[in-house]
């Protein structure tokens, strides 16, 4: 199968997003399983970044940090990312950083040929597609549409500059006999879209109503998309003060009847921390999106990591039932999103939803959303079937029917404090508080009744096992499929749904090991209390990096 | 049946007996009644402390949330049901000062809410602890040697930035309070009611002591007039002057613009979009 990574590196500001953008657009509407993904300094001008395009024919979604094309835009660029180029591989650059690079002198040929200083990006841009064989009309419809507000001549001069970069790079080529990639058209056509998007139109699919949130990287694309599209579609949006605002508002909201989530990052988590409690105890359906980055404190704000699982788990004090979901991709993620309101409405619980920069940075490429599956179900109570109405009324499973304030003549009370059937405090500990108490752990056992076993993978036959969540799905299952070629029979259990952990039945007799984007094994330590389970092994980063198959199966071996 | 009545609430009060509270209690009551509210389209909203136990004690819904919360978990109702009439009750503790930041931004977006705020110049609930507006040098639980922190002054703040409504009341004169408290409740916008709260089992004064020292707003006060209200509120007497200190001019209010295109039901009414939305979301991530 056809698999090629493209790595386009440069400082901020200097266009490594755009020239990534047009080429994956490119490649995507020729019909290609693009999947890309980009990790940068948190800083707005300088450091240096990188963009990862991987092809394919079918979907992998996974990513490698190895390159088979590497274009630099500047020297830094060069020394920081050159260690990553495959043997054999094609370096594209202005300049002959060493033997053999491909030299297309993108700023000379945009200031003396084109006439356009700034059209430099669009010349690289010509460029790759020139070393990867790529139909120049195909990236030409893409930059028309990308420069389509600029006016008729931009759109000629970046023309212009893309041809002359393809012309010199595939002669250039031709002379090296270097570049064997050709991309003709297919007649697929994937989604290609990134976790800031799929959440928040999974929010919309699941009838969300309203979301506040304070910016934070990586999770402020969240709220972003939904400010621009909300408004129209009938989302209310507000910008809180801070994470405490914001989550204690989006718990107002759903008392009033609205569905209602607010998103963040680990350290404004912990700011919401003592309102996911209160929505616990006010039994308010609260949906929160935790998009993790790594910590501890500010950490590292536009890098990667798996670092809040026990976080999210355990977050809030006191004990209340919740639940923690954590998708893989962005079909999945739209996917858990919908999953997410529905539990929360059911249950009448705060759900998480963990993310990571990772997830909601990188594009995938997405057959079918399969939206049939991912139906919104709300659980309301009938307002005319109740006579005496109990906001808190002792049920079999916990559940109370929920009415919201306004709806009816009955009146709706919520109380942070302990509190009675009615709503009102109580501290009657001989019968009150020992029932309410028990009502809790009802609920809860109601969820993890509810809660989805995890997905097996190559699992039959194996010897061994990896056990993932959340976002390393498509880097383990890739490295399984790569140890299977090594002759290793190996199999994965990835969970989706975290928290409470269903009933599951392990297979037994197989070496375990979980593998996780975080140095302490969080995953494993659940499971270790959850199933008492132990694990033979770890595979774990923590370097703010996506893991990837090749460090997995690396890590892997080391061991064995 | 009277017509404050059917407010009542069968919940025991947790109050001290005779607690200047129980004044506050009947002049919402009353407000209340004379608008011809019912309780469900009534939502009272609170924190933690003596005074957020309010809710409990009229017949309304309500949402008795953390210390310090009610403001953000108010304006979520609000945004998601502006039909109700939402009104905070909190104290100062909980209003002024853990949840400070959020009485700040709600004067930015101008919510159409009424901050009913009991202020009794201590923490209450936690026995008598300084709070944002104990004067200074008044012996605390953990101020031994006296406060050395000087008190805050929201009404002044509330003025500065625009308040739709600034008011101060007297727990002891339920019937002006009520006055005050009708006033807010049908101003559009964000309506600040500050009350002296006088806490009988807590602070070193009787009523009486504040009782002489309350004065009216100056008969020519202009309640449109910015420069005066501050000015008053800033002078030595200001702290115990009660009736309408400000109007604000009108101007939009949270969630406006959003209502103008969606009108003002609830958002619970709204189904969710139909698939063929959501495709069409989606279908922005299609190349071609
Ligand atoms: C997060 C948090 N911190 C502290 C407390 C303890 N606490 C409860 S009420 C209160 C002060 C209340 O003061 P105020 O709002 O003035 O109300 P009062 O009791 O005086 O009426 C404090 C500190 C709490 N409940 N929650
Ligand atoms: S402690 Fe003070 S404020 Fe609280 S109820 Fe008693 S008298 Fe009133």
């Amino acid at each position: 199968m056809m698999d090629c990574n493209i790595v386009i590196a440069g400082a901020a500001g200097e266009g490594v997003q755009t020239v990534g953008e047009v080429l994956a657009d490119t490649l995507s509407a020729l019909g290609y399983a693009v999947f890309s993904w980009q990790e940068y300094e948190s800083r707005v001008r300088g450091g240096q970044n990188s963009v990862a395009i991987r092809v394919s024919e079918a979907p992998v979604n996974a990513p490698v940090l190895e390159a088979d094309v590497l274009l630099p835009l500047n020297s830094g660029a060069y020394q920081k990312y050159v260690s990553r180029l495959n043997p054999g591989g094609v370096l594209l650059a202005a300049e002959g950083y060493r033997d053999p690079t491909l030299v297309v002198p993108f700023r000379e040929i945009a200031t003396e040929e084109v006439g356009l200083a700034i059209a430099a990006n669009t010349v690289a841009i010509g460029a790759l597609a020139g070393v990867l064989g790529i139909d120049p009309e195909a990236l030409e419809r893409v930059l028309d549409r990308h420069f389509q507000n600029k006016g008729p001549e931009l759109i000629e001069a970046n023309r212009r500059a893309a041809r002359l970069g393809h012309e010199r790079a595939a002669s250039a080529c031709r002379l090296a006999d270097a570049c064997p990639w050709s991309f003709p058209a297919r007649d697929q056509r994937y989604y290609l879209t990134a976790g800031t998007e799929a959440i928040p139109i999974g929010a919309v699919r699941a009838g969300c109503r309203f979301i506040a949130a304070y910016p934070m990287s990586p999770a402020t694309g969240v709220i972003k998309y939904l400010a621009k599209h909300g408004e129209q579609l009938g989302i209310f949006v507000d910008q809180a003060e801070d994470e405490i605002a914001a989550c204690n508002m989006a718990i107002g909201a759903s008392f009033a009847g609205s569905r209602a989530m607010t998103c963040t990052s680990g350290g404004g988590f912990a700011l919401m921390v003592e309102a996911i409690s209160l929505a616990g105890m006010t039994e308010t359906p609260l949906v929160v999106l935790l998009a993790q980055r790594p910590g501890p404190a500010t950490g590292l704000p536009t890098r990667t990591a798996q670092g809040d699982l026990l976080f999210a788990v355990h977050a809030g004090h006191g004990e209340f039932p919740k639940a923690v979901l954590a998708p893989s991709g962005p079909k999945e993620a739209l996917h858990a999103m919908v999953r997410a309101f529905n539990l929360a409405d059911r249950f009448q619980v705060p759900v998480i939803v963990l993310s990571d920069q990772f997830l909601s940075d990188a594009r995938f490429s997405v057959t079918d959303f399969e939206l049939d599956k991912a139906v919104p179900e709300s659980f309301p109570a009938d307002p005319a079937a109740v006579s005496r109405y109990q906001r808190y009324a002792l049920t079999p499973d916990g559940i109370s029917p929920r009415l919201y304030p306004g709806q009816s003549e009955h009146l709706v009370a919520a109380d942070s404090d302990e509190h009675d059937p009615d709503g009102h405090i109580t501290e009657d500990l001989a019968v009150m508080v020992p029932a309410m108490v028990a009502k809790r752990r009802r609920k809860g056992e109601a969820l993890q009744r509810a809660m989805r076993a995890p997905e097996a993978y190559r699992s039959e036959d194996a010897d061994e096992l990896f056990l993932s969540w959340g976002s390393t799905r498509g880097a383990v299952r890739e490295a399984v499929d790569g140890l299977r070629a090594e002759g290793r029979r190996l199999g994965m259990i990835h969970f989706s749904e975290l928290w409470p952990l269903p009933e599951f039945d392990w297979p037994t007799g197989k070496r375990l090991w979980n593998v996780e984007n975080n140095a302490g094994g969080q995953l494993s330590s659940l499971l270790a209390r959850r199933y008492r389970l132990s694990v033979h092994g770890s595979i774990l980063a923590g370097d703010g990096l996506p893991l990837t198959a090749r460090t997995i199966r690396r890590i892997y071996n080391e061991q064995n | 049946m009277s017509r404050t009545d059917r407010f009542h609430s069968d919940a025991e009060v947790q109050w001290c007996p005779g607690c200047p509270n129980f004044g506050i209690l009947t002049a919402l009551k009353k407000a209340l009644s004379e608008l011809n509210q019912s309780p469900r389209d009534l939502c009272l909203v609170s924190g933690i402390g003596q005074a957020a136990k309010l809710p409990h004690y009229l017949a309304c819904n309500f949402f008795n949330g953390l210390h310090g919360r009610a403001i953000p978990t108010a304006l979520g109702i609000q945004a998601a049901n502006p039909q109700l009439t939402t009104i905070v009750t909190t104290g100062e503790g909980d209003c002024y000062g853990e949840g400070g930041n959020h009485l700040l931004h709600a004067l930015r977006r101008n919510p159409d809410l009424t901050v009913l705020v009991h202020n009794n110049e201590i923490y209450a609930l936690t026995k008598g602890q300084a709070s944002p507006t104990t004067p200074v040098g008044e012996v605390r639980g953990l101020h031994p040697q006296g406060l050395d922190l000087t008190p805050l002054n929201f009404p002044a703040i509330a003025v500065l930035h625009d308040a739709a409504l600034v008011a101060r009341g007297f727990a002891a004169d339920p019937e002006q309070l009520k006055t005050l408290l009708v006033e807010a409740i049908t101003t559009p916008g964000l309506a600040l009611v500050e009350v002296i709260q006088p806490c009988i089992s807590w602070n070193p004064h009787p009523i009486a002591w504040y009782r002489e020292r309350i004065r009216p707003v100056p008969a020519d006060h202009d309640p449109a007039d910015k420069v005066a209200a501050l000015r008053l509120l800033d002078s030595p007497e200001g702290r115990y002057t009660v009736g309408l200190l400000y109007r604000g001019r009108p101007r939009p209010t949270y969630g406006d613009r959003f209502r103008s295109a969606h009108g003002r039901h609830p958002l619970a009414e709204l189904a969710p979009p139909p698939t063929a939305v959501v495709d069409q979301l989606l279908d922005a991530f299609k190349r071609s």
